[in-house]
């Protein structure tokens, strides 16, 4: 009986990641550590005082899940061209990841707001762009979920990650847009006046430390999707 | 007749027909702009401003409703293979699709539209961007909808996942659509409607094409 | 009686399928699968629930791709899967009837849709839905949806036909109208692939999957 993985053999990619994985998980934890006491280690805000400092963990988590995206989005792509099952595996257990981040970005920033607005939830610009993003994370999962057949679940989430894709920029600006609009007024920035040197050295570790957190729990939840994959399709056979 | 025109006049006289979806998506309409004074009050200050947004989120609402069978019943009894198999391509199928959809849930939402801005107090400068604001953007509506069912094709419970999927990206239409009554009402110009008309042509434009990449997954059987 | 013939799928000669494998959900359907018919021949396909037949015809239409092998038209012209799609005419096991629209109006979208100039009153009769042809399709059975698959396959025109079940939910009348019907098509040039459960009772190559 042969075996579908006649079709989509991963093998190279399961022993190099196997290698990279050990250096980017030292890496992740170290300038985490670093970014982490770095940032304890900085001075208050002379304007926001030590609430500032929630900007080490809130500011890469945005980051992270932005780019989230635009790499699920990339992993889309290269399944619907070129077919290869590690494609789509990377777009499938990215969006989960993302959803993570983005959520964990959606946390920060309401405690955040607490001590600058007063309220754990204002219709801000960039965190009502998040909310929608979580949506949109959610509801690629949904629909991976929903359909059975993997093959096809791959290539229609992978449109649907597409079709996300060229929207999200639309969805930033007509919320930036609807913020202006109802004179809404955004604390919360990533750049600008409000990062000084000090702060510099940290917010660059820890987005160091969640973008390398990121890419080893990606490549931790790529092998083992592909192995739970080939564990299935033994199973199928011996059956 | 056209293949194209064919699939169009199709669409329409079965969505017209009894058991159709068309009068169902109106009267969903105005039964969820009603049920919103019943939620907030009847303070017409409120409501006139409201309005807008109300009207727009109904009009969401209403046509999504109808959206989910707007692949789904050609692809369950066989038509959509038939389809496939025609002259007529998969884009085009799919504009002609939403084309009918738009012809008969957008467009008549858009006339229905003054009588609940009636019920509103909608003063009387907002009216004329009400079903301006409608008739530009509910074609992203239809458009974003159908890439949605599309993709949802295969589902048996398609219609509960579709609205999910669907709403965070018809944001847009929906902030500058409500934006474009607001600003009316506050004599600005905003420039709502372009942004609107911008949005409403890009996905009128680029859903045939994703819808019918969709469309073609799901004939694999 | 003389129909101007607007849209004619190109005649074809031979339609060869090579060594096809099918995947489906991480299953494998079959492998190694492939035959060859010439013009005016039958194949009907055989073997048990699950063993691949439709997906098989899915393959040929084009709908699904093979996840190795080809399918050849004519010994090699490159027609792609929409090409070939072109050349076929469908009879899938649901009768794409909408409930709504009677017979008379299902055949007259499917002609516009198909580009046939075509007389679908003379159609329905030769399918015995003559009387029937104004009534809302809910109303009609299984069987009576069948002939007005049958009849709409007929008026396609098309040089391949791909049946699914071709005699499911016909009387005995009905099944030797459909056997009527694919013989005149491959006596005059046509070719026929069926999957089947019960023969057809007409000549025909026989493909088993396993």
């Amino acid at each position: 009986m042969a075996s579908i993985f006649e079709f989509a053999n991963p093998k190279r990619f399961m022993t190099l990641s196997g290698a990279i994985l050990p250096w980017l998980t030292v890496i992740c934890v170290l300038s985490l550590a670093a970014g982490l006491y770095l940032g304890f280690a900085a001075p208050p805000d002379y304007q926001q005082g030590t609430t500032v400092k929630i900007m080490f963990i809130h500011v890469p988590a945005a980051w992270v899940a932005m780019m989230c995206y635009g790499l699920m989005a990339i992993a889309s792509l290269l399944g619907l061209v070129n077919r290869h099952p590690l494609a789509d595996v990377a777009a499938k257990t990215a969006a989960p990841l993302g959803a993570m981040f983005t959520a964990l970005a959606l946390i920060t920033g309401s405690l955040w707001g607490k001590p600058m607005w007063g309220a754990y939830w204002v219709w801000d610009a960039r965190l009502t762009s998040f909310l929608l993003l979580l949506f949109l994370y959610l509801g690629y999962i949904a629909l991976w979920n929903a359909i059975e057949d993997e093959t096809r679940a791959a290539r229609v989430t992978a449109i649907l990650a597409l079709v996300g894709v060229v929207n999200l920029p639309i969805i930033e600006f007509s919320v930036e847009w609807w913020n202006t609009l109802h004179q809404g007024e955004s604390i919360i920035r990533s750049g600008g006046p409000l990062i000084a040197g000090v702060f510099l050295w940290p917010l660059g570790l820890m987005a160091v430390g969640y973008t390398t957190l990121f890419f080893t729990l990606w490549m931790i939840r790529i092998r083992t999707e592909i192995l739970e994959r080939r564990a299935r399709a033994l199973m199928l056979e011996a059956a | 007749m056209s293949p194209f025109s064919a699939v169009l006049f199709r669409d329409m006289r079965l969505a017209t027909r009894a058991g159709g979806s068309a009068a169902l998506a109106l009267a969903f309409f105005a039964a969820v702009a009603t049920l919103v004074p019943l939620g907030v009050g009847s303070d017409l200050r409120l409501l006139s401003r409201i309005a807008g947004g109300v009207l727009w989120i109904a009009a969401v609402l209403a046509a999504l409703l109808s959206l989910d069978r707007l692949f789904q019943s050609d692809f369950d009894d066989g038509s959509l293979d038939i389809i496939a198999l025609s002259p007529l391509s998969l884009e085009a199928m799919s504009f002609a699709k939403l084309l009918a959809h738009w012809l008969v849930t957008g467009l008549p939402l858009t006339l229905l539209s003054p009588l609940l801005g009636l019920l509103f107090g909608l003063p009387g400068e907002g009216y004329g961007p009400l079903m301006a604001s409608l008739a530009i953007g509910t074609p992203a509506v239809s458009a974003i909808g159908a890439i949605g069912a599309a993709l949802t094709l295969s589902i048996r419970r398609g219609g509960l996942i579709l609205p999910f999927i669907v709403l965070p990206l018809l944001s847009p239409a929906v902030i500058f659509g409500a934006g474009a009554v607001l600003g009316a009402l506050d004599g600005l110009s905003n420039g709502a409607f372009w942004l609107l008309g911008a949005f409403s042509l890009v996905a009128v434009l680029l859903a045939p094409f994703a819808a019918a990449g969709a469309v073609r997954l799901n004939l694999a059987g | 009686m003389t129909l101007k013939r607007l849209h004619l799928s190109p005649a074809i000669k031979a339609l060869e399928a090579r060594s096809l494998t099918c995947i489906r959900g991480n299953r494998l359907v079959f492998r190694d699968v492939g035959f060859r018919v010439e013009a005016g021949q039958m194949l009907s396909l055989e073997g048990p629930n699950g063993a691949g037949k439709s997906s098989l015809l899915r393959m040929v239409a084009g709908f699904l791709k093979p996840a190795s092998g080809a399918i050849v038209l004519n010994g090699g012209e490159g027609l792609d899967d929409e090409e070939r799609g072109r050349c076929a005419g469908w009879l899938g096991h649901h009768d794409a009837a909408k409930p709504q629209l009677s017979p008379r109006e299902t055949l007259q979208f499917f002609a516009a849709l198909y580009r046939i100039a075509a007389d679908v009153d003379a159609a329905l009769d030769e399918v015995g839905l003559g009387k029937a042809r104004d009534l809302p399709s809910q109303y009609l059975s299984a069987g009576q949806k069948k002939r007005l698959s049958l009849a709409r396959l007929k008026l396609s025109r098309r040089s391949l036909w791909l049946l699914d079940e071709p005699l499911a939910a016909l009387d005995s009348a009905g099944k030797t109208l459909a056997a009527q019907i694919v013989a005149a098509h491959c006596a005059a040039g046509g070719i026929a692939i069926a999957a089947t459960h019960e023969p057809l009772g007409l000549d025909s190559a026989r493909l088993v999957l396993a």
